[in-house]
């Protein structure tokens, strides 16, 4: 990519981009690199570290069974989440860019959509508990209906309630992306699908689809990534009934055992990376972003 | 995220769908099923929403759930006279001080990168997946890098400084993703024409590029702001001793079971609204103005 035609030009382009590596190398590289060697030295117990070399700390992470049931909770929210929010904001974004026929419309629907996303997710997320509780609005209104006779418990405070607040959140990281990838489909071309016979479902399946895959996975990288490295949700929402692996170095650091913490957070780190990598296989994310 | 900006400039193209769209006027069958589905997600988008806001002006009866208890401001007093709920006023001051700091910080960061990204230099696929790989990484993961960064180094952690830094590793690729999309809706013949006309570079970055790109500039400022004043687990580690908004209610989430609690919900979200319809606002008055104008097209 780096060719001597516009070495000239190089310059201004890294004088540019300098304020951006500037912030990023103290605030995402050297923190990074400070967590992976601290993941390899020793605990001194009191919250400081001896600098020695040392595996333990990985080793204590993958002896212990508690890793590998935090790491399939979180695996089975982030799958849970993904797929509803995926399933909703395809059609919600499908909806808004083939169905709504009033550009202006169609624009302050996709408002409407969006606006909550600039509010707060701590607060979007407690004000469910008025709804999901045992005497919340759910529960009442299934009694007076009879449809239960008790208040139904699995309604907050479990892992139903974790995966509606992450839906609720997430959704519209899926419905952005994915209704910019649709509105630049060119309408001409699912015209002559039509005309050359293909039903509703194949228009869909062959078309917007597969032209819809860079939201997908823009989509999908946002979704994945965040619930990979939450903690808050699964704990406010489940009732400490679920943790996460967040959740568990969270702790870490609370009892000052800040080793064990970053040998959990660096293999968090690469799992997280090595999902976005793969799914960034998919797609050419930087081409079709700067097009 | 990106798209947001956009979302404005395509409205002019959008409107060839009327003449594409199927002769018939009849709405096929899917249509009243997305609607449905569409109004469902709207409704369970700002239901729960809606429910706290009601609720925090219950009076001193009032209890985490519905029916309401009585009316009253009761539990406004309550959240910044108490010394229970912790120092609520000056978490406002310092979220909003921060995010202030950071929306600027972020504008201006992003308005570069965008510029520096439309051309091809050394290197430009490692930023890119940096930035990307910063938007990614666990938010808590970072934290605690900073803060080991910072004991080794015998820096004291405070959200003026380390959360500032540790916020824009997160606002930023947010605000250069938006300006990828404002960019590339920019069309360099006007730079060109610039150049042509004796303009010098500041010129044209500053009377023909900033003035053409403000919609976008105004997206970016909105996810700054927002981003910063909501932000949760890269702050929790970086902020120091001192609390932002958003910990102050992760603090009280735990500890206090009031209605309390929906009031700093209400409060802090009537300051969300009030930042997200002044920068729409803007951008529509901007759009308007391009409209009607004869200038600019």
């Amino acid at each position: 990519m780096e060719s001597k035609a516009n070495g000239r030009r190089n310059s201004p382009g890294w004088l540019l981009i300098l304020p951006l590596v500037l912030i990023l190398v103290p605030f995402f590289i050297v923190p990074i690199i400070g967590v992976v060697v601290a993941s390899f030295v020793q605990s001194d117990g009191f919250g400081g570290i001896i600098p020695n070399f040392t595996l333990d700390n990985y080793k204590g992470v993958f002896t212990s069974g508690l890793t590998y049931q935090l790491y399939w909770a979180t695996l089975k929210f982030s799958v849970f989440a993904w797929i509803f929010s995926l399933l909703i904001g395809f059609w919600i974004a499908y909806f808004l860019v083939f169905h709504v026929r009033n550009p202006l419309l169609a624009l302050g629907l996709f408002l409407i959509c969006t606006v909550p996303f600039w509010t707060s997710n701590i607060i979007r997320m407690i004000s469910w508990i008025p709804l999901l509780g045992k005497e919340g609005l759910i529960n009442s209104a299934l009694i007076k209906t009879r449809v239960v006779d008790q208040p139904l418990d699995v309604l907050l405070f479990s892992s139903l309630a974790v995966v509606i607040a992450y839906v609720h959140q997430l959704t519209i990281f899926m419905i952005v992306p994915i209704f910019n990838s649709m509105a630049r489909i060119d309408k001409r071309t699912i015209e002559a699908a039509r005309d050359a016979g293909a039903s509703r479902f194949e228009i869909v399946r062959f078309i917007v689809l597969p032209l819809c895959r860079t939201g997908i996975a823009l989509g999908s990288i946002f979704v994945v990534s965040i619930v990979m490295g939450d903690f808050f949700v699964v704990k406010v929402m489940s009732g400490g009934g679920s943790a996460s692996v967040v959740g568990a170095f969270y702790e870490d650091i609370g009892v000052l055992q800040y080793p064990t913490a970053a040998a959990s957070a660096t293999i968090l780190t690469i799992i997280v990376l090595l999902l976005v990598v793969t799914i960034l296989r998919t797609v050419d994310i930087r081409r079709e972003l700067t097009r | 995220m990106t798209d947001f900006a956009n979302a404005d400039a395509d409205s002019v193209p959008i409107r060839r769908r009327r003449a594409l769209a199927p002769s018939s006027n009849g709405r096929p069958w899917t249509f009243y099923v997305l609607a449905t589905l569409f109004t469902l997600y709207v409704i369970a988008l700002y239901g729960p929403m809606v429910c706290i806001y009601i609720l925090s002006f219950q009076d001193v009866r009032g209890g985490l759930v519905f029916p309401m208890r009585g009316t009253s401001l009761h539990w406004f007093v309550d959240l910044f006279t108490q010394v229970r709920t912790g120092d609520v006023k000056g978490a406002f001051s310092r979220s909003i001080r921060l995010a202030v700091v950071v929306t600027i910080i972020t504008v201006v960061i992003s308005f570069l990168s965008g510029l520096a990204f439309r051309k091809r230099f050394a290197g430009d696929s490692v930023v890119f997946y940096l930035m990307i790989g910063s938007l990614v990484a666990p938010g808590l993961v970072l934290g605690i890098g900073v803060g080991l960064i910072c004991n080794v180094l015998g820096i004291e952690t405070s959200w003026y400084t380390t959360a500032l830094g540790a916020q824009l590793s997160w606002t930023l690729p947010f605000g250069v993703l938006v300006m990828f999309a404002v960019m590339s809706r920019l069309d360099s013949a006007w730079e060109e024409a610039a150049r042509d006309l004796g303009a010098s570079a500041w010129q044209t970055i500053f009377l023909v590029i900033v003035p053409i790109l403000a919609p976008g500039l105004v997206a970016v400022a909105l996810f700054g702001f927002t981003l910063s004043y909501d932000e949760f687990t890269r702050t929790l580690l970086t902020a120091g001793s001192l609390n932002t908004l958003p910990l102050e209610i992760w603090s009280m989430t735990l500890n206090v079971t009031s209605p309390s609690l929906y009031a700093l919900g209400t409060v802090t979200t009537l300051i969300s609204f009030i930042i997200i319809g002044l920068c729409l606002g803007t951008i529509a008055r901007i759009q308007k103005r391009r409209v009607s104008g004869p200038a600019v097209h």
